[in-house]
């Protein structure tokens, strides 16, 4: 049955449309049926992008369940949507990290319900809408329309210092994306299609490429984030009420990543290898001296978020150390490896988001020094964040050491070296989320305060156990996702490795 | 010689129908004005669908070509008919509450659009001067209409002297190539360069003719009068004055540069780029330094400019239609600008600092959202009108071989996302001050609803418009 309905256009208007209906209606009196409303569309989501997990077809790298329509036909600009390897895994995601955020944080929100409702539904329709688009400017305008709900959800709903980080981080978002704009619409004046297969296909000089790539990379750089453009993250973190932050760390980062594998790469190949070097040392920097940063932090939220930076450098590594290798099947671990990091941090910095999210409801403080001993009056929360911690810092058997010891492996085949300063996250991933834990969950109770604790309750447990289970599967078992990306990784590798110059 | 006057029916309509209201205003004993302000809709309404039925396919060059009946025309003419009923809708609860002459300036509207209607189907230099003296005569007394207050009266003395000027500009230009070409057709002139080579003193004269055209539109460094018309101008003629004459003085851009001075592109080219990237610049920074909203949007008008020439400049038929686009999206989305404040300002009080938006979105969450899709469009986000404005002259500008200039606009762009963030900042995450209940016209809420309806629409489905643009300006 599902076969014959437009199911990814379903997976971008559905919330959208519920997302403007929630915020038509009459306000605050329907409360509780706007969130349960909220609950169900993004239930019925998560199924939608469940079934096309189970629906797709893992044997090829073609794009499915395709749908093109007109959209702007004297600009060539269609209505073009379609999914693959790579998408498919976010998708799901997002469908996910959505429902859990409507489901565990509205409650942590306390005045205009609705409208945050309305918020994350607009969000995941944006975001499905950014993973599904197959035409370069379809893409491009759920890329920025995602940042009017974040911008609107960290400014009304986020701490102290929110409009600061609000705005900051909005500027940032749109200075890289703007010449990526550049970028799109020359090429697709170049081709005379918008459709990103397009792009892919038309050769490029070297110079041309060497813009392009510089233009892409302002955009994603500024979205995965990667030093020195990092900066709007911590502050974003830090004052984005909990589901805000949940859904910052767990999808939208990703699109940083998401856009390097579909638009930089293939695009620009051959620029992609003259400035890999740079990305690579970058990435570094970002694993390395952004890892001691996480571990001088005081504020539980900026911890995460530094150690999010440098869980995304591994992603950076493992996308671009694949121009550094010659042999295919450590290219495509160096993919998959980047990919399974994608998803995994989207589990456990989500998980972890929501866990500080939980300790902020009770305390309202984030200060780590605040806290002390917490496991006395937690236990049960104590072992689900020790899980995620554990995820962290990478320890085998969760979801967190695939992806790094898929990157280090195969950089290790490319120089010695990228793999030895890369390796150092295993101790620095280690100290940061380590330390973290001890300080907060170990030792005698801080005060009284935290010695009254109640234990995490049926929603917050629920939540937490959901994602727990799904780090630990995809740590035993990441045969399961890589399956399914691996068709879509080799043509990626394919694109890249063949140059577009002269062609 | 006989004429079919069937050709100038849109206009000979207006006129009558506005000498005939003007005669019945006069007697009308009504202090509101009522009967006037119907008959004024009725007649733009009408005039309108004049237009529609008279829709041409093809260039007429009519009455000794003094008159060219185009779909260009045709298509400036509804948009432009359409934007003053928006008008005159936000305008008449402004000025029922204030001491501000009625039926007047009911008229006045009136013979302005008759003005931009002349000039955009001008064939000749005299057409084209006829048409913008009549627009702006009546621009200048809209802008006085409020005669008690000072600032009001400065506002238009400033922009009748600056506007004199401006005229006298484009007279002393139109002379010298008149003086040089022997014709004020602007076929017969784009014959002359297409055979000629273009003296100095040709050359000399259009600069003037660009300086004028500058002066109209507001661009850096002709700017200086529009922030304080803008400021001092009564609401509802601001947005007027914001709207809809820029998108007639297009017209007369694209009859002058497209028409008759298409073959001296490289003249012209330079200074349109120079005038772009200064408004672009100075537009743009100034406008961070605003608090007075009215005035933020001055500055903002001045930025918009720039990126709208950075179609007109291209030459090319795709770039005006880019520029169309452009100046139509940025009409709709002004006029919906100043509306807002008009729907914002209680009693006779208007609304001039940006903190009196403090709060709004809590207060009254829809008058907060209709501004800040407003004001998130005219930054250019998706999905809203305003983007694919910017990606049309964008990408009229890459077409045209100018790389730099699409940087250079993109960063621009940055910085002005920043003051219009700096407004919804203040709408949504600021505190209210005090509790106030916003009570408005249905005539105006109806206003508001449609533009910010068709700021949505045209930036969810932009493609019929686009084609109407491109369509306009096949004749070129």
């Amino acid at each position: 049955m599902l076969e014959q309905l437009p199911v990814l256009s379903l997976l971008i208007w559905l919330p959208l449309l519920s997302g403007i209906l929630v915020l038509l209606s009459p306000g605050d009196k329907m409360l509780v049926w706007s969130q349960r409303f909220g609950v169900v569309v993004s239930l019925a989501v998560l199924a939608l992008s469940v079934w096309l997990l189970a629906a797709f077809d893992t044997t090829t790298a073609e794009f499915q369940f395709v749908e093109r329509g007109d959209w702007i036909p004297s600009l060539n600009i269609g209505y073009e949507l379609g999914v693959d390897g790579i998408a498919l895994p976010l998708v799901v995601l997002t469908g996910l990290i959505n429902l859990l955020v409507l489901f565990g944080s509205t409650h942590s929100v306390k005045f205009r319900q609705t409208q945050f409702v309305a918020a994350v539904l607009l969000l995941t329709g944006a975001m499905n809408g950014v993973f599904l688009a197959q035409d370069s400017i379809l893409f491009y305008v759920f890329w920025e329309a995602m940042l009017i709900p974040m911008f609107l959800m960290i400014g009304i709903w986020g701490g102290p210092n929110r409009i600061y980080a609000t705005i900051k981080f909005f500027l940032y978002t749109f200075f890289g994306s703007i010449f990526m704009l550049v970028a799109l619409i020359y090429m697709g004046r170049e081709t005379g299609d918008f459709s990103i297969q397009a792009m892919q296909d038309m050769p490029l000089s070297g110079t041309e490429q060497s813009w392009i790539f510089w233009a892409f990379l302002l955009a994603f750089a500024v979205k995965i984030p990667m030093v020195p453009v990092h900066t709007w993250l911590p502050d974003a973190h830090v004052e984005a009420p909990t589901g805000g932050s949940v859904i910052l760390a767990a999808i939208m980062l990703k699109m940083g990543g998401y856009g390097f594998l579909r638009f930089s790469l293939p695009i620009a190949p051959d620029a992609a290898g003259a400035y890999a070097n740079l990305i690579i040392v970058l990435s570094l920097i970002a694993i390395v001296y952004i890892g001691f940063v996480a571990l001088a932090q005081k504020d539980m939220k900026k911890l995460i978020a530094y150690s999010s930076i440098a869980h995304m450098g591994f992603v950076t590594l493992g996308t671009f150390i694949i121009l550094k290798l010659i042999n295919m099947d450590a290219q495509s671990m160096a993919v998959q490896g980047a990919m399974v990091q994608m998803v995994s941090h989207g589990l456990v910095s989500g998980a972890l988001f929501f866990c500080i999210g939980v300790l902020y409801d009770r305390l309202h403080t984030r200060n780590i020094s605040d806290y002390g001993g917490v496991v006395n009056s937690m236990p049960v929360f104590a072992t689900l964040l020790m899980l995620f911690i554990f995820a962290n810092a990478g320890l085998p058997g969760t979801s967190g050491f695939v992806g790094e010891f898929f990157v280090i492996i195969s950089s290790f085949q490319a120089d010695w070296r990228i793999a030895l300063f890369a390796g150092l996250t295993l101790v620095l991933g280690a100290a940061y989320s380590l330390w973290f834990y001890k300080r907060v969950i170990f030792g005698k109770a801080a005060n009284d305060k935290i010695e009254r604790l109640d234990d995490i309750n049926i929603r917050e447990r629920s939540v937490l156990i959901i994602l727990a289970l799904l780090v630990i599967a995809l740590g035993v078992y990441p045969q399961f996702l890589i399956n399914i990306m691996q068709p879509s990784i080799e043509q990626l590798i394919q694109l890249t490795n063949s140059s577009k110059l002269g062609g | 010689m006989t004429h079919n006057l069937i050709h100038l029916l849109p206009e000979i309509f207006l006129l009558t129908a506005a000498c005939i209201i003007l005669l019945i205003d006069v007697f009308s004993k009504d202090l509101d004005r009522n009967l006037t302000y119907r008959l004024s809709q009725l007649a733009l309404l009408a005039t309108a669908v004049i237009c529609m039925v008279q829709f041409p396919d093809v260039q007429y060059h009519l009455y000794d070509r003094h008159f060219i009946l185009d779909p260009m025309a045709g298509i400036i003419k509804i948009s432009v008919i359409l934007l003053a009923m928006l008008a005159l809708l936000f305008a008449r609860p402004y000025i029922l509450p204030r001491r501000i002459l009625r039926g007047e300036y009911y008229l006045l509207h009136l013979f302005a659009v008759l003005g931009m209607m002349v000039m955009v189907s001008g064939g000749s230099l005299l057409t084209l001067y006829l048409g913008l003296e009549l627009l702006s005569l009546s621009l200048y007394a809209l802008v006085a209409m409020q005669r008690h207050a000072y600032q009001s009266a400065e506002a238009a003395v400033k922009y009748f002297v600056m506007g004199a000027i401006a005229s006298g500009f484009l007279l002393y230009g139109m002379s010298l190539v008149y003086g040089v070409t022997q014709a004020i057709h602007l076929t017969d002139i784009a014959a002359y360069i297409a055979d000629n080579e273009a003296s100095l003193t040709l050359r000399f004269g259009l600069v003037f003719i660009v300086v004028a055209i500058a002066f109209k539109f507001g661009a850096v460094p002709f700017q200086m009068w529009v922030p304080d018309v803008y400021d001092g101008a009564p609401t509802s003629t601001t947005a007027f004055l914001s709207s809809a004459p820029k998108v007639a003085a297009f017209g007369l851009a694209v009859r002058i540069f497209g028409y008759g001075f298409i073959g001296t592109l490289i003249d012209w080219q330079g200074l349109l780029i120079i005038l772009a990237c200064l408004s672009m610049l100075v537009g743009n920074i100034v406008a961070l330094a605003q608090d007075n909203i009215k005035r933020l949007l001055a500055y903002s008008a001045i930025a918009h400019i720039g990126y709208f020439l950075l179609g007109l400049l291209t030459g090319t038929a795709e770039g005006f239609a880019a520029s169309f686009f452009y100046i139509l999206a940025y009409a709709i989305m002004s006029l919906g600008g100043f509306g807002c404040l008009i729907y914002l300002g209680k009693g006779i009080e208007d609304v001039k600092n940006i903190e009196q938006l403090k709060g709004l979105g809590r207060k009254n969450p829809w008058g907060g959202l209709l501004i800040s899709v407003l004001f998130l469009s005219m930054a250019g986000l998706p999905p809203f009108v305003g983007f694919w404005a910017k990606l049309e002259v964008f990408l009229a500008v890459l077409n045209s071989g100018f790389v730099w200039l699409a940087i250079f606009a993109a960063i621009m762009s940055i910085i002005g996302l920043f003051y219009y963030l700096k407004v919804v900042k203040v709408i949504f995450f600021d505190d209210p001050e005090k509790e106030q209940k916003i009570v408005a016209a249905r005539g105006l809420r109806l206003g508001l609803g449609l533009t910010s309806l068709s700021v949505v629409a045209l930036g969810l489905f932009p493609a019929k418009l686009l084609e109407l643009c491109e369509q306009a300006f096949q004749y070129l």
